[in-house]
């Protein structure tokens, strides 16, 4: 990538967050509420498409990732009463571990192995939230007490109650999420990740370290998961065992399919579009998931790369 | 009741449920070892299997009997008439690529199951057994069908044994699966088989869900355990071996039954999928590392 | 007495259950030759050299490269080492540019530059559009590699080796899929290639080999039959034996 191309995306991408930033003056109380759900969702499936986009390995358990943040943080305020500030780093510590002791399992499978054994592994984290349902609420989940959702940060006082604090939160771990993987993946690292994704033996046989390169990519995915994932227990004042099950890791694969894997905005794309769609569905049927299934099915055979891979592949090379 | 009747109460429970997975995961095996796809919408097949099971005895609401066995052939046969028209529609287009295929049949999952869910609602429905009979045993009474499920799945497993060593169609599936680009140049139209299998396969899910549907209810979600379990199956007794499945289904029905019998179903499940995981962490070649040319 | 040999092995074995693919190897490389590895199929050849290579892990024995053993050394290392290896059947990026496909390789040999000189990002391109230039695919340096002509994606591989800047360099049967008149220019490649480099080559076509080695070597059934020189080889009686198969 020339660095002329590197200005042409950074500049769309800074476009596309300012713009994000802007809509909260526009938007109704509902809709800045659902654009919150999304920018904390997108962020999940970012993580994800590190793992999968990026290092071409497609992982079918990431729930448990993004569960870790939200037990990690939540049980941390219900049981405990720890600050948000404190319970958010235990969330993304929580996440970083259960992401560094799944990859050193799964990271020695290849393949068709390595896709059964993640799902495997997040329905044993999901078996085992509602085996201890005493502590984590199980299958109703836990509700954060009011009180525990305001804070002070830097001597100023936040609370999550209102709808354009949480916004703004959102909107900043988006940020801050984007700049981190643009920098990440447009550097050597980023280069090497393609590389094993596009030929693992190749670039092990160039003198890379492709295992240590591999978890790597895995920790940091399975951290910016649950970086999410404490997000959304913090934001929204609730956790449940459903935040580990197989739908979340599907909905992260959906989104970051028909958005554009390999993308740094698919996510985000697929998970606007996704989440707008599913909330129109489940409003005319419970079993809007049927519908989802077809879409997996549609962009499997039809439309692999999705909207901005499609849209990178022929009309803008640059695009990250 | 003492101690020794209860275990042998648990044991005989153990092998209705391994008679079941036994079918089940060799639907499995079958796809897994011929077609080297790994089809997560097995479950769904087992599923709708239970499901049609359960709309073709309430036809026939006065016989019990005739509705089940209305039920074992048209069951089996619309479920795999589904699992062909997918393959044909889905798999085969998308050339049995390892991830696609995955991706694929989650979506299929979701398909069956919804369609189901809208259909036949979120409840879970009886099937009337096709007979009554108790046998009295010294300690305990014991449902006479049960007995029957656990000797249909041995006399079925017979004749599928029969089929794939000593019949031609056998052999032109186990030549595929060893080798399918020699197959091919042998005339064996391979993609043909491989509808074909994956028809069987979802066949035979279908028949085990016919036989347990008068022990457990017919519900939309009844899938999710079974393709744990005959994941863990297939996984365990080594791919596209029968001969391996047969003896972890039967080792896995039956832990897995007593399991739940004496502690949680949850821990059951946590341990089984434990279990599994460890074994695919050991298999580092991935899943179909028995030699394929 | 210092061991200064460039590359050895001792009594390197590799079974696969009863198949005795390599069986005891004592084999000597020095420093600056253009070695040719020949012999009938299934010889051991590709794997021996994956021995080497580390591709493959040694049932028993050692190899030893420039006084070090290597021999449970990952492959990965090996490269570090500053072995490189050309894979029998081309494995490049396809879905990437010829370019970028060098940049990979350019990289790496930046990240893992022990010297401690220091590799800005902008130096990675120049350099492998160099390296692109020296194997004469300059031209083709913003094509995707998969749609390169088969002859071309072989000189992209070779140049990939030599972005490691590799102090041996192993070719397994590189003129493999080349046309007649690609091959001369491959052989020229090899020679320049060889100013800087070892280079053990896996061949089957005997013009090459009589063109290029200074020595070769001559395996049978996982072992070494015959060294020498190539009208030593020639002459061979032994060698003749094993090619019109026994």
């Amino acid at each position: 990538m020339t660095s002329s191309d590197t200005r042409k995306s950074l500049v769309l991408h800074g476009v596309v967050l300012v713009l994000l930033f802007a809509v909260q003056f526009a938007a109704s109380d509902y809709m800045t509420l659902t654009l919150t759900r999304m920018m904390v969702l997108a962020v999940f499936a970012m993580g994800f498409n590190i793992l999968y986009g990026y290092t071409g390995l497609l992982s079918l358990g990431h729930a448990v990732f993004f569960g870790a943040g939200v037990y990690g943080a939540g049980l941390t305020i219900y049981h405990l009463g720890w600050p948000v500030p404190l319970a958010f780093a235990a969330g993304i510590i929580g996440s970083a571990v259960v992401a560094a002791g799944i990859g050193a399992l799964a990271l020695r499978t290849v393949r068709d192995s390595f896709m059964i054994l993640t799902m495997m592994l997040s329905q044993v984290g999901f078996l085992l939230v509602l085996y201890f349902n005493t502590v984590t609420g199980g299958d109703q989940g836990l509700s954060l007490p009011q009180a525990s959702r305001v804070f002070t940060l830097a001597g100023a006082s936040v609370d999550l109650a209102q709808p354009v604090t949480r916004y703004n939160i959102a909107f900043v771990l988006l940020l801050v999420t984007v700049a981190l993987s643009f920098t990440l993946l447009q550097g050597p690292f980023g280069r090497v990740l393609r590389a094993i994704r596009e030929n693992e033996a190749r670039t092990e046989m160039l003198g890379y370290d492709v295992r240590r390169a591999k978890f790597f990519a895995f920790v940091i995915s399975g951290t910016v998961a649950g970086m999410a994932g404490a997000a959304y227990a913090i934001l929204f004042g609730y956790i449940g065992a459903t935040f580990t099950g197989i739908q979340y890791s599907i909905e992260a694969l959906l989104f970051t399919l028909l958005g554009g894997a390999g993308t740094l905005l698919g996510p985000l794309l697929g998970t606007v579009l996704m989440t707008m769609l599913i909330d129109r569905l489940s409003e005319i049927t419970s079993a809007y998931f049927l519908w989802l299934g077809f879409i997996l099915i549609a962009l499997t055979l039809w439309f692999p790369k999705g909207l901005l891979g499609a849209i990178r592949q022929r009309w803008l090379p640059w695009l990250t | 009741m003492g101690l020794g009747p209860f275990f042998f109460l648990a044991t005989l429970e153990g092998l209705v449920q391994a008679s079941v997975l036994v079918l089940t995961a060799v639907g499995l095996a079958l796809v897994f070892g011929v077609m080297r796809v790994v089809n997560v919408a097995h479950g769904e097949f087992f599923m709708l299997g239970a499901v049609t099971a359960w709309f073709v005895s309430s036809l026939f609401p006065d016989h019990p009997a005739i509705g089940f066995i209305a039920a074992l052939v048209v069951s089996p046969l619309f479920v795999g008439t589904v699992a062909f028209i997918s393959d044909r529609l889905i798999l085969r287009r998308l050339k049995y690529n390892a991830e696609s295929t995955i991706v694929a049949t989650i979506g299929l999952l979701y398909v069956l199951q919804q369609s189901v869910l809208m259909s036949y609602g979120p409840d879970a429905r009886p099937v009337d057994p096709p007979f009554y009979y108790t046998i009295r045993l010294p300690w305990f009474g014991y449902s006479s069908y049960k007995l029957f499920v656990i000797a249909a799945a041995a006399v079925l497993l017979g004749l599928i044994w029969f089929a794939l060593k000593r019949t031609r169609w056998g052999l032109i599936m186990r030549a595929t699966q060893f080798d399918s680009e020699t197959a091919q140049a042998f005339g064996i139209p391979v993609e043909r088989v491989y509808s074909a299998v994956f028809a069987i396969g979802a066949a035979l899910a279908a028949v085990a869900a016919v036989l347990i549907v008068p022990i457990q209810q017919a519900h939309y979600l009844m899938g999710t355990d079974p393709l744990l379990l005959s994941f863990t199956v297939v996984i365990i007794g080594g791919l596209g071996s029968i001969q391996g499945t047969i003896i972890a289904a039967v080792l896995i029905g039956l832990s897995d039954g007593i399991l739940s019998v004496f502690f949680s179903p949850t821990l059951a499940k946590i341990v089984s999928t434990l279990l599994v995981a460890l074994v695919l962490v050991f298999r580092p070649n991935g899943l179909f590392a028995k030699a394929r040319r | 007495m210092a061991d200064v040999s460039f590359l050895k092995t001792e009594a390197l074995k590799r079974h696969f259950g009863g198949i005795k693919a390599v069986d005891g190897v004592d084999f000597t490389l020095n420093r600056g030759e253009i070695r040719a590895i020949i012999g009938p199929n299934g010889a051991g050849k590709s794997t021996f050299v994956s021995l080497l290579s580390g591709r493959t892990e040694a049932s028993s024995g050692r190899v030893v490269f420039e006084g070090e053993d290597i021999t449970r050394l990952p492959a990965f290392k090996r490269v570090r080492k500053g072995i490189a290896y050309t894979f029998q059947i081309t494995n490049i990026y396809r879905e990437l540019s010829v370019v970028e496909n060098v940049a990979i390789a350019v990289q790496g040999r930046f990240s893992n530059d022990a010297s401690g000189a220091r590799h800005p990002a902008g130096a990675i391109e120049p350099e492998a559009r160099a390296i692109l230039a020296r194997v004469g695919l300059a031209e083709m340096a913003e094509r995707k590699a998969g749609e390169l002509a088969y002859g071309h994606q072989r000189l992209l591989e070779v140049g990939m080796g030599l972005a490691l800047q590799p102090e041996l360099l192993i070719l397994d049967e590189p003129t493999q899929g080349l046309a007649d008149s690609e091959i001369a220019g491959f052989c020229d490649l090899v020679r320049e290639i060889a100013k800087s480099a070892t280079v053990l080559l896996i061949e089957h076509n005997m013009d090459v080999v009589m063109a290029l080695a200074g020595r070769i070597t001559v395996m049978s059934q996982g072992r070494i039959l015959a060294e020498g020189s190539p009208d030593e080889i020639r002459a061979n009686a032994d060698v003749q034996a094993a090619y019109l198969g026994k």
